[in-house]
């Protein structure tokens, strides 16, 4: 992942509201950073405050955060849907913030998708009509985008209903209709603003593994905001913490649950299932010496599926293998069973 | 719970109580001393009273002739006629181009069923054909057509100026500043003021009756397109950027058909507003309906009157509810493989009921047009119950009327005109300040001292008697009716039907019932007030009542309160700044009313509105009209203000 260029990179990333904000922050900036108290003393509300992310291709980077942390505000910083007040955004290499109006929708038509919360589906259009609509803007003769409509309607699993109306859907069946249109042009760059938080937890789960599924055979780059913890701990690559406009710790969910780096990370992943997070790789050793004897465990493994496994077998060491079936480290049972029981070095174990 | 109050505000608050409480105070001193003021605190010398009426002639004179926009207005004029021409050509065969009309009336009636039917199922294609039966077969489809020409003409008019402006102010904050005031006032401007200016740009006829009804008809139109375009979601917009929509591609993609539903009750408004003013439009020469209700009114004829007042009623019904269901209509979709016969059944209905009621007309000509000889008429059996039931109704309606009169109307009309002007402005400067402080106080004053100014005050004081009779004999029957009906959830629904139905009504109807109940005296201008006044009054009343939160009735139910008790303590306070809305509603349809009731015979500024409208003296009716819209708009004001305080009191709203 690391050594490709990023698709979508943000540099010191600010977006204030209030009154000419762009003047205050640049009068503001000799003396340091503001904080969040005076920042909001002088009048202003912080939505992102110095936010630099890096976002390699084929990543999903999920933003993670209560409401108000700034997470909704970012992505669309990160879409122009708000001009941010201070900082650099370069988007497949060129710089967003610079892009005039027709470079912007340009973009828009060719690289960018994005799904909402509540849908924002178009009501007077059917299913079909919304599907082509982004394909409408771009200017497509009208077979082909029928025929691309077409295509990623059955990709989300709606065939049959595409003369339907919004009103006349489920939830769920509208979400799959506004992932459909964000995918019709083929983006390269997919943003998803909390998609499944309108929908009942069942269908969460199932839109989820609908998503994991799409993702699996298209590989886009994506952005994933939301305020649900476990599901930024299933989908993500890497999980960006918000809190009060500030990126608090951006890292791959192993790292976030086992290495929390401030107290207000702490206090989120307290309460995970450690074992469900992490996989058998984040624990993997080199081999210094000898291979481990006997059976080895698949390194993409979650330390919670191998549980059953690590109790019976009672080996000090396990070997693990990729998954081509090399053999490609090892792994320490005590260092698993930690994991899944709680660390022996932390107080609440030694009672 | 307690409130979080800056150490300042509590101070200030008081002290504007006690600033409002004191000018009160001041104003009653200034009536109880009235024997001893000097003249000038009693009536503004006529020295000072500004002769508004001459500037604004000499400015419209000036803009007429010397700038020539006779001509600019003339050439629009022209553009209108021809579009009238056309419509009469096809509704009632004036011979004008294109020479097809008329067309017959089975062929429009069912036309109104077919679109009734594809809007709202068989009861809205039932009242579609039987509206229009029944004006062919009480032989009053001529008129029906004259009026509709002109409907059919000014409607989409309006419309397309409505949206432009709407879409203007949406756009530009700085022409929303410019154009909302001026709504405002367009708004509370009693319609006879639309009217004179056209008469003196364009003359009377017609295209006059158009003109006026599309300048009537646009400001409710230009309020629903920036109410719908600002409530589209944030989110619904973005995704439309997101898709890569130009502006104009949003604007005509995403933001407009999201606000299709405000668009079309702007729609609904904009024609229920063309259909109250073209019925008035007769006072301007405008053929139709209006003119001949006028007519029989004048010379007394109800049942004739009865007649013609139906057929204004069905088409206001059936105007209103066709547009509705079509601003309510949700799309629906076939299923798939179904047949282009099947997807179009209707049209294709249409199209065979069209192609028959015409060949049926030229074998038969009473399909094509029901002449007066032909036609039933039932206003002999109206006149006949009319009559057999006054003789009932009618020493009750006498000694009302003597009682009112005596006891009520006479008083109080000699208390306002006793007055000093000098106590009513202090007075509203008080309740101005009391309500709002020194702004509200301010507003107030220059409303009041404007009337003054105009040299009006005696009529003025006319007007604001019979409306406050009116608006307190109103609100004496709309509460307590508003509070019977929202006991129950079918009642209150069937009251607000009934309330729905009447707002519909052009306001002219109304007088229909009060000079056959009270001839043409006070009383019925009175009555004819109260009646349209009672509408929002009960309406509102029931909104209110009905919108207190569930949990509250819950919680003062199981803390042991009667039915009394939950009225007075919980159901009452919170529905209060609901009923005041429809206080302000009353007060406006109430200012409204009484203007158009002149012409059964009053002293106030109506009467004089219709003075000017005869020698079309623009200064005097316009100076008239802003006298009724400032007595309208700080009545507004002060409402509209302490209704917004309280709301923020109780927590209803931010």
């Amino acid at each position: 992942m690391s050594e490709s260029s990023p698709l979508i990179s943000c540099k010191g990333l600010w977006k204030l509201f209030g009154d000419n904000p762009e003047a205050y922050l640049e009068s503001k900036k000799a003396s340091g950073i503001p904080d969040f108290e005076s920042l909001q003393a002088d009048g202003y509300i912080p939505a992102v405050r110095d936010v630099s992310l890096d976002i390699a291709e084929g990543e999903m980077l999920v933003i993670m955060g209560l409401s108000g942390s700034g997470k909704s505000t970012l992505v669309r910083c990160l879409s122009r849907l708000i001009e941010s007040t201070a900082g650099s955004i370069d988007v497949a290499g060129q710089d967003l913030r610079a892009l005039d109006e027709k470079g912007l929708i340009e973009l828009r038509r060719n690289k960018m998708g994005m799904v909402f919360q509540n849908f924002a589906l178009l009501p007077n259009r059917t299913v079909l009509d919304n599907v082509i609509y982004p394909l409408e803007m771009r200017g497509q003769d009208k077979h082909t985008r029928r025929e691309r409509a077409l295509e990623v309607i059955k990709l989300v699993g709606l065939s049959g209903r595409e003369d339907y109306f919004p009103r006349e859907l489920s939830g769920g069946q509208q979400q799959r209709v506004g992932i459909a249109r964000s995918l019709a042009i083929e983006p390269d760059i997919w943003f998803l603003d909390e998609p499944f938080s309108a929908l009942d937890p069942l269908i969460r789960r199932e839109m989820q593994d609908e998503f994991l599924r799409l993702q699996d055979m298209l590989g886009k780059t994506i952005v994933f905001i939301t305020h649900d913890f476990d599901e930024a701990l299933r989908l993500a690559d890497r999980i960006a913490i918000m809190k009060d406009g500030v990126v608090e710790q951006v890292d791959t969910p192993d790292k976030i649950v086992l290495q929390p780096q401030t107290p207000y990370v702490a206090r989120f992943t307290e309460d995970i299932e450690r074992s469900r997070v992490v996989h058998a790789s984040f624990l993997k050793e080199e081999i210094s010496g000898a291979v481990p004897e006997g059976e080895a465990l698949p390194a993409s493994s979650t330390i919670h599926s191998l549980s059953r496994r690590l109790v019976d077998d009672v080996r000090e060491v396990y070997p693990l293998v990729d998954d081509a079936g090399e053999i490609c480290g090892q792994m320490r049972r005590a260092a698993a069973l930690d994991v899944m029981l709680g660390s022996s070095s932390t107080p609440d174990s030694t009672t | 719970m307690s409130k979080v109050v800056a150490p300042g505000s509590e101070l200030k608050s008081a002290g504007k109580l006690n600033i409002g409480l004191l000018l009160i105070a001041l104003a009653i001193l200034l009536v109880v001393l009235k024997p001893y003021l000097p003249e000038f605190l009693i009536r503004l010398p006529a020295l000072l009273v500004v002769p508004f009426a001459d500037a604004i002639n000499f400015l419209f004179f000036f803009i007429k002739d010397d700038l020539g926009f006779i001509h600019v207005t003339r050439a629009i004029a022209g553009g209108v006629e021809s579009l009238l021409d056309v419509t009469a050509n096809l509704l009632y065969g004036k011979r004008r181009w294109p020479r097809i009309g008329p067309i017959p009336w089975t062929t429009i009636a069912l036309t109104a069923g077919c679109i009734g039917y594809a809007l709202g199922g068989w009861r809205l294609a039932l009242l579609g054909v039987g509206t229009f039966c029944w004006a062919a077969l009480m032989g009053q489809w001529k008129w029906t057509m004259e009026t509709m020409s002109v409907i059919v003409v000014a409607v989409p008019v309006a419309v397309l100026i409505g949206l432009l402006l709407g879409v203007a102010a949406w756009r530009s904050t700085r022409f929303e500043k410019v154009i909302s005031p001026l709504l405002n006032v367009a708004q509370s401007l009693p319609h006879f003021a639309y009217m004179i200016p056209v008469v003196v740009f364009i003359g009377v006829g017609p295209k006059s009756g158009a003109i006026v009804t599309i300048i009537f008809a646009v400001p409710p139109m230009v309020r629903m397109t920036l109410l719908g375009l600002r409530k589209v979601p944030p989110e619904v917009v973005e995704s439309g950027q997101m898709c890569g929509s130009t502006k104009w591609q949003l604007l005509r993609n995403v933001r407009i058909p999201t606000a299709r539903t405000e668009i079309l009750v702007g729609v609904n408004q904009v024609i229920m507003q063309s259909l109250a003013m073209v019925v008035l439009a007769s006072f301007i020469g405008m053929p139709g309906l209006g003119q001949k209700l006028l007519q029989l009114l004048q010379s007394l004829k109800i049942g004739r009157s009865i007649e013609i007042g139906i057929t204004i009623v069905l088409l206001a019904i059936m105007l209103d509810r066709f547009s509705k269901a079509w601003a309510h209509r949700q799309p629906t979709h076939h299923e798939r493989g179904t047949s282009w016969i099947t997807r179009h059944k209707l049209f294709l209905i249409w199209v065979l009921l069209v192609a028959a009621t015409l060949l049926l007309s030229t074998v038969f000509p009473l399909a094509a047009e029901i002449g007066r000889r032909q036609a039933f008429t039932l206003s002999k059996e109206f006149d006949a119950i009319v009559d057999w039931g006054l003789t009932f109704i009618d020493p009750v309606t006498l000694s009302i009327r003597a009682f009112l009169i005596t006891q009520v109307l006479v008083p109080m009309r000699d208390a306002y005109l006793w007055l000093p002007f000098s106590a009513v402005i202090t007075l509203f400067a008080g309740i101005g300040w009391y309500i709002g402080g020194r702004k509200s106080a301010l507003i107030c004053v220059a409303y009041v001292a404007l009337i003054a100014l105009s040299g009006w005050w005696d009529r003025a004081m006319i007007t604001a008697y019979m409306v406050s009779a009116a608006v307190v004999l109103s609100a004496l029957i709309g509460l307590p009716l508003g509070t019977w009906a929202s006991r129950k959830a079918s009642r209150a629904e069937r009251v607000l039907l009934v309330c729905d139905t009447m707002q519909t009504f052009p306001s002219f109807i109304y007088l229909i019932p009060v000079i056959m109940l009270f001839g043409v005296n006070d009383v019925a201008a009175i009555a004819a007030v109260i009646v349209f006044g009672c509408v929002p009054m009960t309406r509102y009343t029931i909104e209110g009542l009905r919108g207190v939160p569930e949990n509250l009735i819950e919680a003062s139910d199981m803390s042991g309160a009667n039915r009394w008790q939950k009225l007075r303590t919980v159901s009452f306070p919170m529905a209060v700044p609901t009923i005041m809305v429809g206080l302000n509603q009353t007060v406006m349809f109430s200012l409204f009313m009484v203007i158009i009731a002149a012409f059964i015979g009053t002293q106030d500024l109506g009467q004089e509105m219709q003075r000017a409208l005869s020698s079309t003296d623009v200064g005097k009716g316009l100076v008239l009209g802003l006298c009724v819209a400032f007595m309208g708009l700080m009545v507004d004001h002060l409402i509209t203000r302490w209704g917004s305080e309280r709301q923020k009191l109780l927590g209803l709203s931010q």
